[in-house]
């Protein structure tokens, strides 16, 4: 596969690969960190840190890493970064620490992460992986608003803590419990795919009819 | 003479058939559910007349919806949906308010039956999976229970019944206090803190309690669930292993400590178990189809409600035994298939 150019490193992992909505990966913060869109936004920045700069120490060591133990070795620069994020949020803010609970922790076995690693910045340049990085990090971002933006709004009628409808409003309850966050997810996967349908089938009206 | 092939018209049977499509199946239903629905209306009023004609229409205008997005044949046509609608209604708390209805309407044909491919494809029963989502997204709403036959009851609405859409519902507990009902325990009779205050089985078995508003006449229920075993068109061992089991498991359990548990009478009358049992478990998309297969499914259910009813934090456990029941089907299918006609066992289930 040729290298990709600098424009594209950054721009794919926004929209057209967008991590979440259309790779699916990282379903696990996606899902749990979303209640509320203070905790998605958190979580953005702790997994966008570690997404940069994992990708960067990769793509540096990239050529003295042998290819058998290449995945260990990643998984060691991850964690390593994890770790100093951890302590990060702790220092920043101990109620946001506790509400990210053991999903911090976990943003070692994030797909989005490895997978990153693995196929991007293990062949490129350092600067097309940081660029990478930061891409596919606004793109998780923006899926995790949607997401805690939806249930946050819906599940309590307030936008990063402020109320927005007055005290009569009827919460969604549902939508801050676990099963809010898989109709949420659902209902946006439809979303993109059908989008994405809807565009492949404008591209080529002579094409293949659903 | 004719030099054209001789065409002969190879069918499997069964070659004679009932001429019995979803359309008569359904609209069977819908006849055998009129009397309950009326029942509800005579006794929460103007409510609840609003609460099933909005719950039948959100659900026949989202199949409508669906059927006009996804390019499928319109299949409103079939009272698949408005059986789904009605049924909702049927166990909703007469004070539900009307949007939060409509809410439930969409999820259940939307969620529960048209995302799976439609009427046949579906897992769940769509109206229970409504129900469920309306129970966890508005839990005050969907326990606030008022009393039947209050006076007035054809001319005004229960306050909450008219809440602006994504608003709170107006608290009713002044409408209760209006109605002025000393019997009347201020929830449903299953809240089983008040175990003293117990209403009465012959009460429940005539629908003189509160409750969700098609739940609380058990004779009227079962006697529509007997005409529609009379046209065929349920199968009897559904109720019976459902109430048979809950019965039964509840008979002991009050023998072994008649303070903590209610006795068998009042866990089969109360709740919304008698219509699940006899409307809702027996949907034939999401029950089994071997006699064996039944038996095990509905036994399921009535455990699974005795369990929670008694066990569990929450007050009415029908809704999601038959929930779970109906995830389980596939698997009894599958265990309970009958040999096939001429082979053998196989060597390892005989030894």
């Amino acid at each position: 596969m040729a290298s990709p150019s600098y424009k594209d490193s950054f721009v794919n992992g926004i929209w057209k690969e967008n991590p979440v909505f259309v790779q699916v990966l990282g379903m696990c913060p996606a899902l749990a960190i979303t209640n509320s869109v203070e905790n998605a936004i958190a979580m953005s920045c702790a997994v966008m840190f570690v997404l940069v700069t994992s990708n960067a120490l990769v793509s540096i060591l990239r050529k003295w890493v042998p290819k058998e133990v290449r995945i260990a070795v990643f998984i060691l620069i991850i964690a390593t970064f994890v770790t100093v994020t951890d302590y990060a949020v702790k220092a920043i803010s101990v109620p946001i620490y506790k509400a990210m609970g053991p999903f911090i922790a976990l943003i070692v076995v994030n797909c989005i992460i490895l997978s990153r690693a693995e196929a991007f910045s293990s062949k490129n340049n350092v600067l097309k992986s940081i660029l990478d990085g930061l891409g596919m990090g606004i793109g998780f971002s923006i899926a995790l608003l949607c997401m805690g933006g939806v249930r946050e709004i819906l599940g309590s009628g307030s936008f990063l803590g402020h109320p927005l409808f007055g005290a009569n409003y009827e919460p969604w309850v549902i939508f801050v419990l676990p099963s809010g966050g898989f109709f949420t997810l659902g209902a946006w996967l439809f979303i993109f795919a059908w989008w994405r349908e809807r565009g492949a089938r404008n591209k080529k009206p002579e094409g293949h009819q659903a | 003479m004719s030099s054209e092939p001789l065409s002969v018209d190879i069918l499997t049977s069964p070659h004679v058939k009932r001429p019995m499509s979803t359309n008569a199946i359904m609209r069977n239903v819908a006849v055998a559910l009129a009397p309950v629905a009326l029942f509800s209306i005579f006794a929460f009023g103007l409510s609840a007349l609003l609460l099933l004609s909005v719950a039948t229409i959100s659900c026949v205008l989202t199949e409508w919806a669906v059927c006009r997005l996804s390019g499928k044949p319109n299949t409103v046509g079939d009272y698949s949906a408005a059986v789904t609608g009605l049924l909702l209604g049927l166990t909703l708390p007469p004070s539900f308010p009307l949007w939060m209805v409509a809410v439930g309407g969409a999820i259940s044909i939307g969620l529960g039956k048209a995302l799976f491919g439609g009427l046949g494809y579906n897992t769940f029963n769509p109206a229970l999976v409504g129900r469920a989502f309306l129970q966890a997204a508005f839990p005050v709403a969907v326990t606030t229970w008022t009393p039947p036959f209050v006076q007035g009851r054809f001319l005004a609405c229960i306050p909450s019944t008219l809440a602006f859409p994504f608003l709170k519902p107006t608290p009713v507990a002044e409408y209760i206090a209006a109605a002025n009902i000393d019997a009347f325990t201020g929830a449903t009779p299953l809240n089983l803190e008040g175990v003293t205050r117990l209403a009465d089985p012959l009460d429940l078995f005539m629908g003189m309690t509160s409750g969700s508003t098609g739940e609380t006449c058990a004779v009227l229920i079962l006697l529509c669930g007997g005409y529609l075993l009379v046209r065929n068109m349920l199968d009897w061992r559904i109720p019976a292993g459902v109430l048979g089991s809950v019965f039964a498991l509840s008979g002991v359990l009050h023998l072994i400590n008649a303070d903590t548990y209610p006795g068998p009478l009042f866990m089969v009358f109360s709740g919304g178990l008698m219509l699940g049992a006899i409307f809702m478990a027996t949907d034939m998309v999401t029950s089994p189809t071997t006699a064996l297969g039944v038996w095990i499914f509905s036994i399921l259910i009535g455990v699974i409600t005795v369990v929670i009813r008694l066990k569990g934090s929450l007050p009415e456990g029908v809704m999601y035994a038959i929930l779970l029941a109906n995830a389980v089907t596939p698997l009894i299918e599958t265990w309970t298939q009958p040999r096939v006609f001429g082979t053998t066992k196989k060597a390892s289930s005989t030894s």
